[in-house]
């Protein structure tokens, strides 16, 4: 062995293997949506103060959910896959929502990411198919741009195009707990009754 | 220096360049395939270029500590797990500042050492790493290829599942040359990792 060899196998193995801690937060995850429900978990944010306008035309923000448990989807309305699996998972946790079986108040929002095509009437359609009634389940476009930004953003949605003129992006859940803090990311596939458990340990 | 070695170090620098300029880099990274498969190698390649061209010039305390090439090697491991994870492909694609520290780290902490210590790792120990390396290069092309959900956030599932074959073809190729290299001296060992007759070794100096 020659001199020098230590120190620098040291150095090695402490930036490699550091390197990799620091890359996947200890071992623990290995995709950014990994990282995403971990930091979700462990360091709820506050959402932001970005502006919607609903189904109904009525602006609103996500600060006005205030006190109450929301349930967040990002969508768009001519979504032919994803869409519509969330959709009927929503359309699910809707009428659990109304008969109460969370035990606390919980809305739900349907965000479009896609305002080109989202108006007011497509949104209303959407809601329709659904059976969604504001305000207690919106479905919303951002008010602006940068409201779109900000919502993607905080939520870490990745939006891409899917080469057929439509988008691809993740099936997640989001639960905002009623002071108004991103606590949690459900599956879509989730059962209701793993949903249930998971907003009333969450909601508290 | 002579002018070879001058050229080749331009060279490395002038593609290390238009690889980072935009139209470029985002042909490589629109595309999982190109991006694990074309741009991150070209990176490593860039930097093994320039140390080879720099080699006589190498630090004599380097050449020491490096000590059958143990330490450099492994900083190579590092460096490409850390880039392959698909969180850092995300991230080398959301943030510039990321794909910059790729853009550095990789040449630096992958194709330099891979130069410089590659000559000095014992036959075996090159025996040992392509061993494990092949294996594991199919078996993350089969993990890519086989998978129901999407790794990356900016891939599609479908350019998931195209990198995943590109790289069980890779291994594939790279098993069968290294094994007609190992057995047969086919192609002309040059082609696969070169394998000089390390004396130094044999020797047990």
């Amino acid at each position: 062995m020659r001199s020098g060899f230590a120190p620098l196998l040291g150095i090695v193995l402490l930036a490699g293997i550091g390197a990799l801690a620091w890359g996947t937060e200890g071992f623990r995850v290995v995709t950014s949506d990994g990282a995403r429900r971990l930091q979700i978990e462990e360091r709820p944010a506050p959402v932001p103060q970005a502006r919607l306008i609903d189904q109904d035309g009525a602006a609103f923000s996500l600060r006005d959910y205030r006190g109450k448990t929301l349930l967040v989807e990002f969508i768009y309305t001519r979504c032919p896959w994803l869409c519509s699996v969330l959709g009927d998972e929503f359309q699910r946790l809707s009428t659990l929502a109304r008969a109460g079986s969370f035990g606390s108040e919980v809305d739900l929002l349907s965000i479009s990411f896609d305002p080109q095509h989202d108006d007011r009437q497509a949104l209303a359609l959407y809601g329709e198919r659904y059976g969604a009634i504001a305000p207690r389940w919106r479905v919303a476009v951002p008010a602006d741009r940068r409201s779109l930004a900000s919502l993607l953003r905080s939520f870490g949605v990745v939006v891409i195009p899917d080469g057929m003129g439509g988008f691809i992006h993740d099936g997640a859940v989001f639960l905002v707990n009623p002071s108004g803090r991103l606590a949690r990311v459900l599956d879509a596939e989730a059962s209701p009754q793993q949903v249930s458990e998971v907003l009333r340990s969450a909601s508290r | 220096m002579g002018p070879p070695k001058k050229r080749q170090m331009l060279a490395a620098g002038a593609l290390w360049a238009a690889l980072w300029l935009p139209p470029l880099r985002g042909l490589l990274e629109h595309d999982m395939t190109l991006h694990m498969l074309a741009q991150l190698p070209l990176l490593i390649g860039i930097g093994y270029a320039l140390a080879a061209a720099l080699r006589s010039s190498e630090p004599r305390s380097l050449v020491e500590a490096d000590w059958l090439g143990i330490p450099g090697l492994l900083a190579v491991v590092f460096a490409t797990s850390f880039w392959m994870l698909p969180r850092m492909l995300d991230r080398a694609l959301a943030e510039p500042l990321f794909d910059l520290a790729k853009f550095l780290s990789l040449p630096l902490f992958a194709g330099v050492p891979l130069a410089l210590s590659w000559r000095r790792m014992p036959p075996l120990g090159r025996a040992f790493i392509w061993a494990n390396f092949i294996p594991k290069l199919g078996a993350i092309g089969g993990l890519y290829l086989g998978a129901p959900i999407r790794l990356c956030a900016y891939y599609r599932l479908d350019q998931q599942a195209a990198a995943g074959r590109a790289l069980v073809i890779t291994a594939t190729t790279l098993g069968a040359l290294w094994f007609l290299a190992a057995f047969f001296g086919w192609p002309p060992r040059q082609a696969v990792g070169r394998a000089p007759p390390c004396r130094r070794w044999h020797r047990g100096a």
